[in-house]
């Protein structure tokens, strides 16, 4: 528990100091009280709160059936890479996914070619909140459908048997078997969600049409950038985190806490989706999903491929810029698992005393806050506050990557907690008495009893996170300097400067990348307690 | 007093880090990031200046002309920028605000921009007129003036920048400005039947516009030269308006804090000299503001050339800057 109330104040300073030092800094001025909140912040903050609530509950009404589709059907040729596609869109920078979008899905589309050449008629346009609520659904719904099968595929096989020994049809095992397990995830999942398109800025204003669709986050870098006003910059960000958390907060009340039960352990074999009709229906759902999350990057590939890829595969900028993605990534991503970690085992910790003293309820909650609300901390506001604090004491540029990294790392923070929380919650309630009734402890408790099990959630966890920082351009922007370029930041320097094709060819690379890293976090995706029969 | 764990803190990271190296004679120049990209102005022009001055320079860039200011405020008078190359007209009366930089005192008789731009400050180097660049393949009949770009068939798009994020954004504001007056507002409600998308930055509206999106996006009148110099293909054209174009006007000056001035006025001098001139058109793909010492590749000459140039002065931009963009959201949010 100390570990974890450590973690907790390393985020804290991490988030606090930059913060207070815009407002302390000479450059913002005094806060104008009456022009924060005009009308147009007003409405700015009503928009933000509109898309992202549509976003959060779109994403989450289709990863609904598309993860209890992959969960029915546990065995298919293939399935393994519809679980890898699911967390794909998550490394792509957004400006990449919104081209890749716009090819399928835009004026010139291939959904408009087809509907222009049937029935003639003028294109249908997506921009506006229809093209915002596409982008956004394509970013997160898989995600979504990927925590949720993970939720699906830790209950334990009992379960399925005995609702088939019940004779409960599909109705009946969603009502008792797989709501219960998915109504503890929800709330966490949709509020990761919520926080993602509330803060959402490239691909707001790149199909949202016009500047009706503008969230905080705009306000909050025009204030910042372009006013130069640390001070309605700093009091934008706590409006947004304000807005968005009193929402997250009424949202928690529904959550529902229950405790996992014990398992034998056995493979999870479901007896439920075999007949003939359970199976075409989930084929369906697959298969749209497939074509909704696939067709996208399917043209992000093919714009790839016409690049001149053996230039850029010798371009000694590429290499380095490789390299650097690949450490500050790494670095990031076991970082980001590590803090994670201690923060959901000291929350789970301090929970499960049984009479939980105030210290250890405000540790839960404080950790639960911090891991959900840095996502809303503009990345724009934490760098310039990091840079005011670092420059008196050396040249930024020295600091750079460790900034970089620690920024990257606060915001996968939000993700892996939601991977690992769950996993930790049931391993616990699993092991806990064993491990203390033999003694096990330190050491050996890990090796033996923890790292097995826990391997799988650590590895989805990281790749989650290594994706994450691979395809963030925001923290390098920041900081940018031309010793640290990232292959976003080669990428879109690239597109800045008429190379459009070379930026393609680099949003294959970095494609690829996240699919190695996709199958890094889906190895030996078996459920976890496999026995070692042969 | 709330640096005091990271005083002891990061010194050690900067251990981890490597020192900086430190040459004798130095010069810090900031500026945006495509400048000193391996195709930019900055390699050539490192080689050319390194060759006479004995010196090294030190390139530190920034994402772009707007993050480069912010970077300086951030910095304050500490800053170690010696050279600032790659604000803009627009960016000047907030630069000058700031009293970080200083007169350059560097002969700019030589200097011939559009618009006839002077300043005891700053100096231009390079400089574009905003343009509406079009897709041939797609429109046959281009807009021949403002006026016909806002009146014109609606569904026909044209994807623009958004002028709270972007520079060449802030320049269709002003330029529509320049033609409208107070009838700004009026045109923008109408503009807006034509505008596919407003985009963060220049990248993004390009990209659509060269995926097909839009059939006119807001560019420069030199893109088409890029097109057809590195990919050998006239498909882009700007169109040339009636009215006249406004222009953007990129600027270098010296800080009060140059721990060399002599060397820094030299670089301003070799920055608007013969040798730099010829090489900023073809790798910053914007006019030369001087005579060059090669001659600009003939693609250069097939471009538009505005019969009257647009530019507002910085004083007037920075007073009024927040009054137009007010008034630009109030037509174009409305629905």
């Amino acid at each position: 528990m100390l570990a974890g109330a450590v973690c907790l104040a390393i985020v804290g300073l991490f988030v606090g100091l930059p913060v207070l030092s815009l407002l302390l800094s000479p450059v913002g001025g005094p806060l104008d009280g009456n022009a924060l909140f005009d009308s147009y912040i007003y409405r700015v903050a009503r928009f933000t709160l509109l898309q992202a609530v549509a976003s959060t509950l779109l994403s989450v009404a289709f990863a609904l059936p598309v993860a209890r589709a992959m969960a029915r059907q546990s065995r298919f040729p293939g399935r393994i890479w519809l679980v890898r596609l699911m967390a794909l869109p998550l490394g792509l920078p957004a400006l990449v996914a919104a081209l890749g979008l716009v090819e399928i899905w835009g004026r010139q589309g291939w959904l408009n070619s087809l509907w222009t050449s049937v029935t003639g008629a003028a294109p249908i346009s997506i921009y506006g909140l229809t093209g915002i609520l596409l982008a956004h659904v394509f970013f997160n719904m898989p995600l979504a459908a990927r925590l949720m099968l993970a939720g699906l595929e830790r209950l334990p096989n009992e379960y399925w048997r005995l609702s088939a020994n019940l004779g409960m049809g599909p109705v009946a095992v969603f009502r008792f078997v797989e709501w219960p397990a998915l109504a503890r995830l929800i709330p966490g999942i949709a509020s990761l969600i919520f926080m993602l398109c509330a803060t959402s800025f490239t691909l707001v204003l790149t199909l949202g049409g016009g500047p009706a669709a503008t969230t905080i986050e705009v306000a909050i870098y025009q204030s910042l950038r372009l006013d130069f006003d640390p001070t309605r910059a700093v009091a934008l960000s706590c409006l947004q985190i304000a807005f968005t958390g009193a929402l997250l907060w009424i949202a928690a009340r529904f959550a529902v806490v229950e405790d996992d039960s014990r398992t034998s352990g056995q493979r999870v074999r479901r007896f439920d989706g075999r007949s003939f009709g359970a199976r075409l229906r989930d084929a369906t759902t697959l298969f749209v999903f497939l074509v909704f999350t696939a067709a996208p990057l399917v043209a992000v590939v093919r714009s790839g491929l016409a690049a001149d890829l053996g230039r850029l595969a010798s371009d000694p900028q590429v290499h380095k810029a490789l390299l650097t993605s690949l450490a500050i990534a790494g670095a990031a991503g076991v970082l980001t698992v590590a803090l994670a970690a201690s923060l959901v085992r000291a929350r789970q910790q301090a929970l499960s005393r049984r009479r939980a003293g105030p210290s250890a309820l405000a540790l839960a909650s404080g950790i639960s806050a911090s891991t959900s609300l840095v996502l809303l901390v503009p990345p724009v506001v934490l760098g310039s506050g990091w840079f005011l604090l670092v420059r008196p004491i050396g040249d930024v540029a020295t600091f750079a990557p460790y900034l970089v990294i620690a920024v990257n790392v606060l915001m996968a923070l939000p993700f892996v907690v939601r991977v690992l929380d769950p996993a930790f919650a049931q391993h616990r309630s699993r092991t806990a008495r064993l491990a203390d009734s033999l003694g096990l402890s330190g050491w050996s408790r890990i090796r033996l009893i923890d790292w097995p099990v826990l391997k799988l959630p650590f590895l989805m966890a990281f790749s989650f996170a290594m994706a994450l920082s691979l395809g963030d351009l925001g923290a390098v922007a920041l900081f940018g300097s031309q010793d640290m370029v990232t292959l976003p930041w080669l990428l879109f320097s690239r597109m800045g400067s008429y190379r459009t094709a070379d930026a393609a060819g680099l949003a294959l690379l970095l494609g690829l990348i996240c699919v190695g890293l996709t199958i890094l976090g889906t190895m030996r995706g078996r459920a976890p307690l496999e026995p070692h029969h042969g | 007093m709330r640096l005091t764990i990271l005083h002891a803190l990061l010194p050690a990271l900067a251990v981890l880090a490597g020192p900086a190296t430190a040459e004798d004679k130095t010069l810090t120049v900031y500026t945006y990031e495509s400048f000193t990209a391996e195709w930019g102005p900055g390699p050539k022009v490192t080689e050319g200046f390194e060759k006479s001055c004995a010196c090294k320079i030190n390139w530190v860039s920034v994402a772009d002309g707007v993050e480069l200011l912010t970077r300086l405020k951030l910095e304050g008078p500490g800053s170690k920028a010696d050279v600032v190359v790659g604000l803009d007209t627009n960016l000047i009366a907030e630069a000058k605000a700031t009293g970080f930089f200083a007169p350059s005192e560097v002969d700019t008789s030589g200097i011939n921009v559009p618009g006839g731009f002077s300043d005891d400050v700053f100096v231009p180097y390079d400089y574009g007129h905003f343009a509406v660049v079009y897709d041939t393949q797609t429109l046959q009949n281009p807009p021949k003036s403002m006026k016909e770009l806002v009146e014109g068939d609606p569904s026909q798009k044209i994807v623009i920048e958004d002028p709270r994020t972007s520079t060449p954004g802030l320049g269709l504001l002003l330029w529509v400005r320049a033609v409208y007056g107070d009838d700004a507002p009026a045109a923008w409600a109408k503009l807006k039947e034509r505008v596919l998308t407003v985009t963060p930055g220049w990248s993004e509206a390009y990209g659509l516009f060269t995926k097909g999106e839009a059939p006119m996006v807001l560019s420069y009148t030199t893109s088409p030269a890029y097109h057809m110099v590195s990919d050998n293909s006239d498909r882009y054209k700007a169109a040339s308006f009636s009215e006249g174009h406004y222009v953007q006007i990129e600027v270098a000056g010296i800080t009060k804090t140059a721990k060399d001035k002599p060397l820094a006025q030299s670089f301003l001098t070799y920055l608007i000299g013969p040798e730099a001139q010829g090489v900023i058109p073809v790798t910053n793909w914007m006019m030369p503001v001087a005579p060059a010492a090669s001659p600009l590749p003939a693609a250069f000459n097939t471009l538009v050339k505005p019969e009257k140039t647009f530019l507002m002065s910085p004083v007037d931009v920075e007073t009024k800057r927040k009054a137009y963009i007010d008034e630009w959201l109030a037509a174009m949010s409305r629905s």
